[in-house]
């Protein structure tokens, strides 16, 4: 028994614009004599699109119609029309989510998405998705030590840390194969995150020692992630901020770098990038100097990782009442273990200090709630709650860590008037966002993506 | 020579050959290898308030977190070493007290207090002591005539859902869970505008006395919690069983059960909401057990 979901994933970057279709089965994991378990199980590549460069109207400017016109040819090519489309998501990763008119090419690419296709950006998010596709997470959940991926793209080094099967930890290093480019011997682009070390300036003709020591200085960045360095990194190449790491971690690349480790082009400019350069230079650097692994995709990892991996399910015990779906960019109000036991005066100023930044649409509350709690003990956080709620505007949406929303559901529907939702099997964190999509297997579970950043 | 200057002789070829050494652990001043793993509670000697997914016992162990992470996953007594060609002392005294807790909860008796303080309605199936219950399922779906009499006085006659709580093979199930899934479920209902009247309690009961109530009082459906044969995992499970049109001798397939309501299952609360809303839909396809899963499909 099965039921199945069309998934789409769009990854407009730096240097390339690829598409994946995929199909995603949820299957109940419970035995006919237990509650319900709702688990997405399979995840099949159905289409994957042949790899395009993104088009540029100018270094500043991305070319909207030509980005759309890629993905129209690849829908037809793909056999498939948006209707179809049940979930997925459209990601502008790496240094195109900088470009001035990336919100329009989203909003461009927003046609093609069926009821409930995610327009995103955000390096967590990208570090996520990269990460899981390119299988370092489940990786992770055998090896002895944590994974350190790299997902070494155009624009932008992606890292996440995976332990024991889950990603912990994201970061984002501006390192990437297509930040200097050239044609005809000469240079036509350097990046600005380069300026602080670099004196390379579009129309020098290529120097090759030049270009190495401005590989030199993006491969000590990531070894320097690694831990495996301790020379400082150009502030400018550091993206949002690094994690310290736990101890002895275990190396995983992906991205269109990642193939460039393994193999060395036969001219070093034949992509007219110093792609070639960097992936030779990791390959001899301290990075592959012990044992370290390539992604099961390396160049599609990212979008592998939008199509299949960027959709979860809630649990499998929820509550909705009267609400339209999708719901879409849902702020996340998140209380801790301590702010859920508050009194509701108290809860009502937390949750009014939490809302503040978005003051007048919708929100999702976030509490980790009670594993196994008593009826009277939910019914005090009900009460709780159906105290505060209605500061926030409808439809309300309460999402749990531990199994209890559809009794929470119950608690809080006689108290509240109009759409409500409660679910739970979800962890969930500040600043991020909440897209919800209509149920699958009867109204038995959602499938959610959380998202990091929202354009806009 | 004589026989001492013999023994003599041997006792020294003795210990020339293997000459005697000191004992490697003098017993009296034995200590156990491995210290005792730390408990949260108060009392470090209450084996039962060791979590057995955390307890790995195997002396020098190549991975030993990694063990634990897969421990994590199953309840079942792995990674507890060995003394010899036997269990530790800990892994022998820990089975011997959950074996005992499950013995126990079959045997003990809820008590009137249950009732009485739940507002619930107390009566007896035919067997007198919980030791026929144990050994005459028969009598465990019967009521006698007084019995028969208080059920069909304070319950509603007709009405659409009777929720029962029984015993069953746990009174440790049912004093964990059966009062919260119960609040759960008649709140569930309420929000699908079912209204119940008392619950009925029911001594050394059987899943079937659920269906000579159906008998009695001639109910749409019974909804009966009822505590599940306990294992050495958990003596704390419950089980609900669904019938609509309850009558004796009803098929058992025309139940639908929902199992492992417990801590580490589906929560008591979360579980009384899911019962509901299953009540719900087996009211209104008219059908429950394998007739619901058909009309379904």
């Amino acid at each position: 028994m099965g039921e199945s979901m069309l998934s789409v994933g769009i990854d407009v970057g730096t240097s390339t614009t690829q598409l994946i279709v995929s199909r995603l089965t949820v299957e109940n994991q419970a035995n006919a004599y237990s509650v319900p378990d709702l688990q997405i199980k399979k995840r099949e590549i159905l289409y994957r699109s042949p790899i395009h460069f993104t088009p540029l109207l100018s270094e500043t400017t991305l070319d909207a119609a030509g980005i759309e016109a890629i993905v129209e040819k690849e829908y037809q090519a793909a056999h498939i029309v948006p209707e179809e489309i049940t979930t997925g998501a459209i990601i502008i990763t790496g240094e195109t989510a900088r470009k001035e008119n990336a919100k329009t090419v989203l909003e461009a690419l927003e046609k093609f998405a069926g009821d409930f296709v995610v327009a995103t950006a955000g390096p967590d998010l990208e570090s996520i998705l990269a990460a899981k596709g390119a299988g370092a997470d489940v990786y992770s959940a055998g090896s002895p030590l944590p994974i350190l991926h790299m997902d070494i793209g155009g624009g932008t080094s992606n890292l996440a840390l995976a332990e024991n099967g889950v990603i912990t930890k994201t970061g984002c290093l501006n390192v990437g194969g297509r930040l200097i480019r050239m044609e005809h011997g000469f240079i036509t682009y350097v990046s600005p995150v380069l300026s602080s070390f670099c004196s390379l300036h579009p129309g020098d003709a290529v120097d090759p020692s030049r270009l190495e020591s401005v590989v030199a200085v993006l491969v000590n960045a990531l070894e320097s992630a690694a831990g495996l360095s301790d020379r400082p990194v150009p502030p400018g190449l550091i993206t949002n901020r690094l994690f310290p790491l736990p101890g002895p971690v275990i190396l995983s690349f992906s991205g269109g770098v990642a193939d460039l480790i393994e193999a060395t082009p036969d001219s070093l400019y034949i992509y007219g990038d110093i792609g070639p350069m960097l992936g030779r230079a990791i390959k001899n650097s301290r990075l592959c100097s012990g044992f370290y692994r390539l992604g099961t995709e390396t160049i599609r990892a990212t979008v592998i990782g939008a199509g299949c991996h960027s959709t979860q399910l809630s649990g499998s015990t929820v509550y909705a009442r009267e609400v339209a779906f999708p719901l879409e960019s849902l702020p996340v109000l998140c209380l801790t273990a301590q702010e859920q036991e508050l009194s509701a005066e108290m809860l009502r100023s937390r949750v009014e200090t939490l809302k503040r930044p978005w003051p007048n649409g919708p929100a999702a509350v976030f509490l980790p709630g009670f594993n196994g709690p008593s009826y009277d003990r939910l019914q005090a956080l009900a009460e709780r709650l159906a105290d505060i709620l209605p500061i926030l505007p409808a439809p309300h949406v309460v999402v749990t860590g531990y199994d209890m929303a559809k009794a929470l559901g119950h608690a809080l529907a006689p108290k509240l008037h109009g759409p409500l939702l409660c679910l739970d099997g979800l962890e969930l964190t500040p600043e991020s966002f909440l897209d919800i999509a209509p149920p699958v297997a009867h109204g038995a579970a959602f499938p959610v993506v959380k998202k990091t950043l929202v354009l806009g | 020579m004589n026989q001492e200057e013999l023994k003599t002789l041997v006792a020294q070829m003795l210990r020339e050959m293997a000459p005697l050494e000191e004992p490697a652990v003098k017993a009296s001043e034995y200590r156990p290898t491995t210290p005792a793993p730390e408990s949260t509670e108060d009392d470090p000697e209450d084996l039962s308030k060791v979590d057995l997914r955390k307890l790995y016992l195997v002396r020098d162990p190549a991975d030993g977190p990694g063990f634990l992470r897969l421990k994590a996953k199953t309840p079942a007594r792995l990674g507890v070493g060995r003394a010899g060609p036997r269990y530790k002392t800990e892994t022998f005294l820990r089975f011997r007290l959950d074996h005992a807790a499950a013995q126990d909860s079959v045997f003990a008796e809820i008590g009137p207090e249950f009732a009485q303080e739940n507002g619930l309605i107390p009566v007896k199936t035919c067997c007198e002591s919980r030791e026929q219950y144990l050994t005459r399922p028969d009598l465990g779906r019967k009521f006698d005539k007084e019995n028969s009499e208080i059920i069909q006085r304070s319950l509603p006659k007709a009405g659409k859902v009777q929720l029962i709580i029984g015993d069953g093979l746990s009174c440790a199930a049912i004093l964990a869970n059966a009062m919260d899934c119960a609040k759960a479920i008649r709140q569930g209902l309420q929000a699908q505008g079912i209204e119940t009247g008392p619950i009925l309690y029911v001594e050394n009961a059987r899943v079937g006395s659920g269906d000579f109530v159906g008998d009695l009082i001639g109910c749409e459906l019974v909804c009966i919690l009822v505590g599940e044969r306990p294992g050495l995992v958990s003596a704390e499970s419950m089980s609900a069983y669904l019938t609509y049109h309850p009558h004796t001798g009803i098929p058992e397939s025309k139940r639908t059960v929902v199992s492992n309501i417990h801590r580490q299952g589906t929560p008591s609360v979360e579980a009384g909401a899911h019962i509901a809303e299953l009540i719900g839909t087996i009211l209104s396809k008219k059908a429950s057990g394998v007739d619901l899963l058909r009309g379904a499909v």
